[in-house]
């Protein structure tokens, strides 16, 4: 799946990719399984096509997408991002996708759209572990239209030039790289503008801890550990000392003027 | 089965036995197989590896009596020990790869994550514990005051099996910890049967 260098500001970061092995191996997928090792092993089930992906709502042009429609939609662009998991520790990954306001601009929100949820596969004969009670299943995410809309937000097709790996959330996933990882939906099916904040997945799950805004802010710990410093996997020795966590993972520059004079301590 | 548990060897194969899970943590370390984060898998492997020791130890009793056989309870230290050493090696594995060894940033999450807080509770009984194992310490206590010291390991393995909760709980992944505190449960719960059975023996004796 190759993809053209992207322009857009704070697209490519100069850092050293992860290696693919890494990447590929490493996942917070808990459809597969909770271990971070479980999804490489049981996602091979996972049917990617055919696909579609509703998109629906509070728009004038509501429409099922077909996979190959979506890999069409816009010029597939090469995106290398930070990713911060919530549980201290990230990874920068080249990416291909291309921003998902292409797809929200053809789908006329009305001005009632004031969020987007993503909705991921929620299938139990090819995903174990859903029925599980770790979560409220499907997995759903959200985002304000504005972060949806922001150019750095990532409808995503590819890894290191390849079609997702399944354990990456293949067919097509998320990613929004000033915020912590699961905000980024796998595999998604569904995406719905609507007019209320939704409640997503981890929010259900424990509302204190994991907020619906949830961007990287090393300054606002989670209650159970320490957000200010991460360790880069693959990278950082054993024992060398944990790098300094971004606000915003870095993005400060493209992004802190979506949030400007909020309470970031309120709106985690 | 008496005869093979009393010989020489069979000590010194459940010392190997012990010290397998931290020669593969080590050589996984040192060979770059412990996967895409090395330092979380071995703080969470000692970690598992003091609380497998923990309940180990806390078999023999319950084993010795169902089974009859005395030799078992010569386990029972090393198995203790054993298990205070990967609490040890998982306290230093947090301390050093999480905290870069700093006292203060230690001190700081410890009073402020009730979860570390549990854990670093659980090492600080378990220290005088290891300290009397020594069969010195036995007859310097005098057994009644040994045996009474050494009840807190009940103490410490329900403060270990809250910390593993409290610690999976962030994600909600349970399945685990059920497993651990069914384990616990039945342990701790033979014990109390046991007491009851002794007292309600000891008041109906003439």
């Amino acid at each position: 799946l190759p993809g053209v260098r992207a322009s857009v500001a704070g697209g490519v970061t100069m850092e050293k990719p992860t290696r693919y092995e890494d990447v590929t191996s490493y996942n917070n997928f808990y459809e597969f399984g909770t271990d971070k090792a479980d999804p490489a092993k049981n996602a091979h089930t996972l049917k990617t096509r055919p696909w579609t992906v509703a998109v629906e709502g509070e728009v004038r042009k509501p429409k099922v997408y077909d996979l190959d429609e979506l890999l069409k939609l816009s010029p597939q662009e090469e995106r290398i991002y930070r990713m911060r998991c919530v549980e201290g520790w990230s990874m920068v990954i080249p990416w291909v996708g291309w921003s998902l306001s292409e797809l929200i601009k053809r789908v006329e929100p009305t001005g009632n759209a004031k969020y987007v949820e993503f909705v991921s596969l929620a299938d139990p004969k090819t995903m174990p572990f859903v029925g599980s009670r770790v979560l409220d299943w499907p997995y759903v995410e959200g985002l304000r239209m504005d972060e949806a809309m922001h150019p750095l937000t990532l409808l995503t097709f590819g890894l290191y030039g390849e079609v997702l790996p399944n354990q990456n959330g293949a067919p097509v996933r998320l990613n929004v790289p000033w915020k912590y990882g699961f905000k980024n939906a796998k595999s998604i099916v569904r995406i719905r503008f609507v007019e209320k904040e939704p409640r997503t997945a981890w929010n259900k799950a424990a509302m204190q801890e994991y907020g619906f805004y949830s961007n990287v802010n090393p300054t606002v710990d989670h209650p159970r550990w320490s957000q200010a410093t991460e360790r880069r996997i693959g990278e950082d020795g054993l024992f060398s000392k944990k790098r300094p966590t971004l606000m915003f993972n870095g993005y400060e520059a493209q992004v802190g003027s979506l949030y400007a004079g909020m309470d970031l301590k309120k709106f985690y | 089965m008496q005869p093979l548990l009393l010989h020489p060897a069979a000590k010194a194969l459940l010392f190997a036995l012990c010290l397998l899970p931290f020669a593969r943590l080590f050589h996984g370390a040192w060979a770059e197989t412990l996967g895409p984060n090395p330092a979380e898998a071995l703080i969470r492997g000692t970690g598992d590896w003091a609380l497998r020791g923990l309940c180990l130890a806390l078999a023999v009793t319950p084993l010795r009596q169902w089974t009859g056989l005395v030799a078992l309870a010569r386990w029972r230290r090393m198995l203790g020990l054993f298990a205070f050493f990967y609490a040890l090696l998982h306290f230093l594995a947090y301390a050093w790869l999480d905290k870069g060894l700093d006292p203060a940033d230690i001190l700081r999450d410890i009073a402020k994550r009730p979860f570390i807080l549990v854990g670093s509770l659980a090492l600080l009984l378990m220290l005088p514990l290891a300290a009397t194992s020594v069969d010195r310490a036995i007859r310097a206590l005098g057994a009644r005051r040994w045996k009474q010291l050494h009840r807190a390991v009940y103490a410490v393995a329900l403060l270990g099996l809250l910390h593993f909760f409290w610690m999976r709980s962030a994600k909600n992944n349970l399945g685990e910890v059920a497993v651990y505190a069914a384990i616990l449960a039945l342990l701790l719960g033979w014990r109390l049967l046991d007491a009851w059975r002794r007292h309600r023996a000891a008041c109906s004796k003439p």
